[in-house]
């Protein structure tokens, strides 16, 4: 009998310490967002953030734009093949890009590159009793540390997609043009011509709230760690991984959201 | 004044405080000593909110610690910590005059740049340290950054964690006198762990020393050496037989 409970019994443990994790991560995030409307602010700890995760990110979501623009033109090139329809490429990328790969492609990276740094930087501040010190002088640290951080990633996610969704675009021409024999003209024509308003704009809203997910798990993670540099390491991955699979959760209720009426 | 009252704290199943009775009066200089691992450093912890207590109740002046304003009270204190909890981002003297940048005691930047010069005089340091950053300083320098810090915006209430630990015999008594000078010219009132008995006898007016959970004596720095107490005696004579084991 107790062979067979057992594992039904770790289970429910599991479970119920999962839910526990949600929902203490959602009380998280719910204070960093009420400290939004109390000061103090740090306006030069936001700046400082915005830079660290806004313009050093440029590079990396560039890079993953480009390449999965090219990839993606080659695809509906030869996928399109099968019944005549190589002529959608231009449009196919756009919406694919600015929809779809770029937001979640760039808000994956974004949590390789910027989560895992919070969650560092914020789990050896708390091992080293700096959060410990911060409070001791006067100073909250949710509001010090976790609010620029989170404030700045949620309005630069959508920036860095815009950007991204642009390169990924003309990563797309560039091979079309160049290796599927597009006539320059007519692909840009294609792209502008089928892309709406709203594609853009979903994009750009789902690159916030990956943003805001993003800076949330670092943080959280990053307070709650363990002792040690092995707390500081578990808290890292933790956060990296707990970023990653809320991007993608995310990604499809939004788009559930947004996209069937 | 600061009381505590039966104060407990266990983290899981290890039984840190037992039951910690202890009154310090306003104005007077406190030392506790105790073996390593005892928990003096979760005392002061306890006394600062930073870790909340079981049970037990920490009042000063009379206010429950747990309770009220947090900012103001926090406002009257200044702490060292054992390892400096210094923030590695920022350079020495952004360290030192953190207080004075930001919040309700802040000022323009020159001036609090020149206090934390002044404060880093006081522990010792030139003024070039002001622009290093903390990485690039010795575990002695950091200690004593860690100083000035705790005393750049002149606190009623700070508390040492083992301030001289790591510094040179000179250097722990200028810390030492600093603390002394700190008591009796300002007015504060002052907690520090040491290990270092010269050092307690230099800083204290009381003593308690914390063992097993509870404090096993305390009294004036007179009596430290006539007690008659032998954990205290054993203590302070270092020696390895006695009534407290040497494994812990
Ligand atoms: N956050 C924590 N989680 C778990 N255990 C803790 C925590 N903080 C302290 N402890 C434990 O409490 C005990 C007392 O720790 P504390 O740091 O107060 O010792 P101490 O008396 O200051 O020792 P030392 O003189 O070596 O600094 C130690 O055994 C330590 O492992
Ligand atoms: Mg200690």
């Amino acid at each position: 009998m107790n062979a067979l409970l057992t594992p039904i019994a770790a289970l429910g443990a599991t479970v119920l310490a999962m839910l526990a994790a949600v929902g203490r991560v959602a009380l998280f995030a719910f204070e960093t967002v009420t400290h939004l409307f109390r000061p103090p602010f740090y306006g030069r700890e936001f700046a400082t953030a915005l830079v660290q995760i806004g313009w050093l990110s440029l590079p990396v979501v560039g890079l993953t734009a480009l390449f999965t623009g090219g990839a993606l033109a080659l695809q509906i090139y030869s996928g399109g093949a099968r019944f005549n329809a190589e002529e959608v490429v231009p449009s196919i990328v756009a919406i694919g890009m600015v929809r779809e790969l770029g937001p979640v492609l760039g808000g994956l990276m974004v949590a390789a590159r910027v989560t895992s740094s919070i969650a560092a930087e914020i789990g050896t501040m708390k091992v080293t009793e700096q959060i410990d010190a911060l409070v001791t002088l006067s100073t909250n640290p949710m509001k010090y540390l976790t609010l620029p951080r989170v404030l700045a990633a949620t309005l630069a996610v959508p920036v860095l997609v815009a950007v991204g969704d642009a390169i990924g675009i003309f990563g797309g021409y560039i091979i079309g043009v160049t290796r599927l024999g597009f006539n320059e003209a007519a692909y840009l024509k294609n792209t502008v011509d089928f892309l709406e308003m709203w594609d853009v704009t979903s994009g750009l809203l789902k690159g916030a709230a990956f943003g805001f997910i993003v800076a949330t798990m670092g943080c959280y993670y990053g307070m709650n760690s363990g002792r040690g540099a092995q707390g500081v390491g578990r808290a890292t991955k933790t956060a990296v991984v707990a970023a990653s699979v809320m991007i993608l959760a995310a990604n499809y209720l939004l788009t559930e959201l947004f996209f069937t009426s | 004044m600061i009381t505590l009252t039966d104060v407990h704290k266990a983290f899981g199943a290890k039984h840190v405080l037992q039951g910690v009775d202890l009154t310090i009066d306003k104005g007077t200089s406190m030392v506790i000593i105790g073996g390593s691992g005892t928990g003096k450093s979760v005392m002061l912890k306890s006394v600062l909110g930073l870790v909340t207590p079981d049970s037990g109740t920490i009042t000063v002046d009379g206010n429950d610690v747990q309770r009220g304003d947090r900012d103001a009270f926090l406002a009257r204190f200044g702490m060292l910590f054992q390892g400096g909890a210094l923030f590695d981002s920022l350079p020495v003297w952004q360290n030192v005059s953190f207080r004075l940048l930001r919040g309700a005691l802040k000022r323009p930047k020159e001036e609090a740049r020149e206090i934390a010069i002044e404060k880093l005089r006081r522990v010792g340091l030139k003024p070039e340290t002001a622009d290093l950053f903390p990485s690039e300083l010795s575990g002695g320098m950091q200690k004593r950054v860690g100083l000035a810090r705790a005393i750049a915006a002149e606190p009623e209430i700070i508390f040492f964690d083992e301030p001289t630990t790591g510094l040179d015999p000179i250097m722990a008594g200028v810390i030492n006198e600093l603390i002394r000078e700190i008591v009796t010219e300002m007015g504060a009132t002052a907690m520090t762990i040491t290990h270092d008995m010269s050092s307690v006898r230099a800083i204290a007016d009381n003593i308690a020393m914390l063992h097993d959970g509870v404090i096993k004596w305390t009294g004036p720095v007179s009596k430290l050496d006539n007690s008659g107490d032998p954990y205290l005696d054993q203590f302070i004579h270092g020696r390895a037989e006695g009534p407290i084991e040497a494994v812990r």
